[in-house]
């Protein structure tokens, strides 16, 4: 029967830090830019212009339709040799991850969007806004609470796909984990303290969606 | 509060055409609304009635012909250019619309919907779209429920809520789109009640219906369609109280024999 020692996980405590502090930074900014790839992506999915409507397409297949730990090899391994622009490995996973994400981002704000009633940009269109207006002032803001829910399910997917980004040696708190891991020999009790560092976040922000889905589910 | 009377502002519809897909819904209309006039559309469903209302004001953007509403016009066709989306916008600004199903904004109280063409597209400072707003929500009997969300209302405060939504704008013509189809038969007088104030003051409008009753007492001319011509057209009581074209006396009548039972 294998001891366990949780005493051991204090003399790596730093690491555990350092590593959980990035993650989180890292999530954040790959939602951010993730969310900006996605409204892009999805509203060119919805353009009058069919080239930008296949180009939206295109992007959304191929991040969804390939692993996300391929694109990650590809983006840092690949990408430098046919552009010859060297970039470092946490710009290529901030890359990576956020192109990634908007395709699943870019599919919820199509399909937010395209659940609001047909009357209402027609309303809009009857008082004299120009498209643009309609969408912001009227289309957007109704969609975006029916987006909330899924789009926050998908940023909770992302704060887990982070730790892929210790295959290219970025110090996120997987790869600091593994670090310890090697030095301590008890990688059992390093890679449990991970996995529940990881749903101590998380847990939380599976709550507060369940919760938006419920209050909207009670509002329509 | 009065709306001005707009002279000389009027509806002026030439060789209207417009077709979905092999669908040909509109073939040639010609419609003239003089400044103040009240002209209401009947017929079958299917006529394209409601297709020309919204070529009117260019929601629908016709095949051919020419429309013009005031002093702004658009002819549709081979070699013409389609107006863009800023000229098309300032164009249905000026065209007040009421929709079957209302269309009022959900995440807006009901002044917000009121002041909301006012403060996008006329850029008027907030105070004086709230001042507007609140009298145009007295004129149609809703100033109590200014703070109130569309949800929270009945079919026909909706839609007078909606009329006021459409006069905000100030518009040189109101567009009315069988407001009264989707209502309880208890709610339709209180919207009706409102759009008889407004012919009362001058303004011009054209009215798609199946209210026969009413656009006999309202409208000063009506206009039957059928399968996208028009098939006749005169003063209100003449056409209702003596139609002279066959298709007319059958669809008025399916209507007297209802009233009757």
């Amino acid at each position: 029967m294998y001891q366990w020692d949780f005493s051991i996980l204090w003399s790596y405590r730093w690491l555990f830090v350092y590593g959980l502090e990035l993650t989180v930074a890292f999530t954040l900014a790959i939602v951010a830019l993730g969310l900006l790839a996605g409204l892009v992506a999805g509203l060119l999915k919805l353009s009058r212009f069919a080239p930008l409507r296949w180009l939206a397409a295109a992007y959304v297949e191929i991040f969804r339709c390939t692993p996300l730990l391929v694109q990650l090899v590809w983006f840092y391994y690949a990408l430098p040799i046919l552009t010859g622009i060297e970039i470092s490995a946490v710009a290529a996973s901030i890359m990576t991850l956020s192109l990634y994400g908007g395709s699943f981002y870019a599919e919820i704000i199509r399909g937010g969007i395209v659940s609001i009633d047909s009357g209402q940009s027609e309303a809009a269109a009857a008082l004299g806004m120009t498209p643009a207006q309609g969408m912001r002032r009227i289309i957007l803001p109704q969609a975006l609470k029916r987006m909330l829910p899924p789009l926050m399910n998908q940023s909770i997917i992302q704060f887990k796909n982070t730790s892929l980004v210790s295959v290219l040696a970025v110090p996120d708190l997987l790869y600091q984990g593994q670090v310890a891991a090697h030095d301590s020999y008890r990688p059992l009790e390093i890679y449990t303290a991970i996995a529940i560092a990881y749903f101590i976040v998380l847990f939380p922000l599976t709550l507060i969606v369940r919760r938006g889905e419920k209050r909207l589910a009670a509002s329509d | 509060m009065a709306e001005p009377v707009k002279t000389g502002t009027s509806i002026e519809v030439r060789g209207l055409r417009k077709r979905f897909g092999s669908l040909e819904v509109l073939k040639g209309i010609d419609l003239t609304v003089e400044a103040g006039g009240v002209v209401a559309l009947i017929g079958p469903s299917g006529s394209g009635k409601s297709t020309l209302l919204r070529c009117i004001n260019l929601l629908v953007v016709p095949d051919g012909g020419a429309v013009s509403v005031g002093t702004d016009s658009f002819a549709f066709g081979p070699g013409t250019r389609l107006p863009g989306t800023k000229a098309l916008a300032r164009f249905r600004a000026g065209a007040g619309m009421v929709f079957q199903h209302f269309n009022l904004f959900p995440h807006m109280s009901v002044l917000a919907n009121v002041m909301e063409g006012p403060l996008t597209v006329q850029r008027l400072p907030k105070a004086e779209a709230r001042a507007l707003a609140q009298a145009l929500l007295d004129k149609v009997g809703l100033a109590d429920k200014a703070e109130q969300y569309p949800a929270k209302l009945s079919g026909g405060q909706k839609q007078r809520v909606a009329i006021a939504r459409a006069l905000a704008m100030r518009p040189a013509v109101m567009l009315f789109d069988e407001v009264t189809s989707a209502l309880d038969p208890e709610l339709v007088g209180e919207v009706l009640a409102v759009m008889k104030q407004l012919a009362a003051e001058g303004m011009t409008m054209v009215i798609v219906t199946h209210e026969i009753a009413f656009a006999r007492e309202v409208a000063d001319r009506v206009v039957f369609m059928r399968d996208g011509v028009v098939v006749e057209e005169g003063p209100a009581k003449a056409v209702i109280d003596a139609p002279r074209e066959a298709s007319t006396k059958a669809f008025l009548s399916h209507f007297h024999r209802r009233d009757e039972a």
